[in-house]
């Protein structure tokens, strides 16, 4: 096992690369991902929103909602592009944390 | 294959965190009994790569979007159990910071992607690659092929979660309550979205980071490589 530092400046280059998972679908005119319907689409695909679906829908909160700032909806790709990189390494560095603390919890001390 | 709040009835995703449980519990003692702690940064490593190659959304022209999930690599270099724990923790994030994928969801999703898709593809790469030197080219081709059954079998095990629910839960004017359409809706597409482009796009990933590895750090291939 070698260092990891070249892997994390993949992760990093990764991060700052992450706005084509954005710039392509909306090239491609695509929607979201087959199962995951905003209301809105729910009822004009079915003419109607399931009851129970409805009901649990808005159930959590996010603070960053889509990866993206409230603030800059509908500015733009080029805004929407900026959160997203902006949420990437947000989203990296929590889960580097939380990581870094379940392993702690579930490491032994090398003996080696 | 984010499954948001509200597509699923309550017993399906209740029962799903019955399932999830003893296995966030299963997994957290077999990777205490390997984990060591110079080898916790790749938990780190595998949890955050999968979180971003996510954001890679991936459009089917004029249609709907996927990606890649990053579980079977994670899981051929980590092993299985591991890679539970480091994709459940991405997929948790994904649902309390970001929205992605429901709250009540995340045992569902956590089971499609973190327990479905690096076991499927884990035991795929095993067999296939049996046998076949650290360096050799059976392995990135094992990759290749874990990595595109994996994401499949995955799809197809949330678009049968999707589809059972007009068959669990309707109201009584005869309307779905949670997810709308039936099996014979759900499994085609989600099955044929993955294997025509995401499963594809899941391989190359699998084998480009197998081809990787062989290249400049070969003992990571190695199970031994991980435990020792």
């Amino acid at each position: 096992m070698k260092g990891t530092r070249r892997l994390w400046w993949g992760i990093i280059g990764l991060i700052l690369l992450s706005p084509i998972g954005l710039i392509l679908p909306e090239a491609f005119e695509s929607g979201p991902a087959w199962g995951e319907w905003s209301l809105e689409a729910l009822e004009k695909m079915l003419g109607f929103v399931p009851a129970g679906l409805k009901k649990i829908a808005d159930l959590w909160s996010a603070p960053v909602p889509d990866y993206n700032f409230k603030s800059f909806e509908g500015k733009g790709l080029a805004h929407s592009s900026l959160a997203y990189i902006f949420s990437g390494a947000l989203g990296v560095g929590i889960i580097i944390l939380v990581s870094l603390f379940v392993g702690k919890f579930l490491s032994r001390k090398d003996r080696d | 294959m984010h499954i948001p709040d509200g597509y699923l009835g309550p017993h399906t995703w209740v029962g799903l965190y019955g399932v999830m449980i003893p296995l966030w519990a299963l997994a957290s003692r077999f990777v205490r009994r390997t984990l060591k702690q110079r080898q916790v940064p790749y938990l780190a490593l595998g949890a955050a790569f999968s979180f971003v190659i996510m954001m890679f959304n991936i459009p089917i022209p004029g249609g709907s979007t996927g990606h890649a999930v990053g579980g079977v690599i994670v899981a051929i270099l980590l092993g299985p159990w591991a890679a539970l724990i480091a994709i459940s923790i991405a997929l948790v994030i994904q649902a309390l910071l970001f929205g992605d994928g429901g709250v009540t969801a995340i045992a569902a999703n956590c089971f499609n992607m973190a327990f479905v898709m690096p076991m499927t593809g884990y035991y795929v790469y095993r067999a296939v690659s049996r046998g076949a030197a650290v360096g050799a080219r059976r392995r990135w081709i094992a990759g290749a092929l874990a990595g595109y059954v994996g994401l499949n079998v995955a799809a197809v095990t949330t678009a049968i979660l999707f589809g059972i629910q007009p068959l669990i839960a309707r109201g009584p004017d005869g309307r779905p309550l949670y997810f709308p359409y039936p099996l014979e809706v759900a499994v085609p597409v989600m099955a044929l979205q993955h294997l025509l482009l995401f499963g594809i796009i899941e391989a190359l990933l699998t084998a480009l980071l197998i081809k990787y590895f062989q290249r400049t750090d070969p003992a990571m291939l190695e199970p031994e490589g991980r435990t020792r």
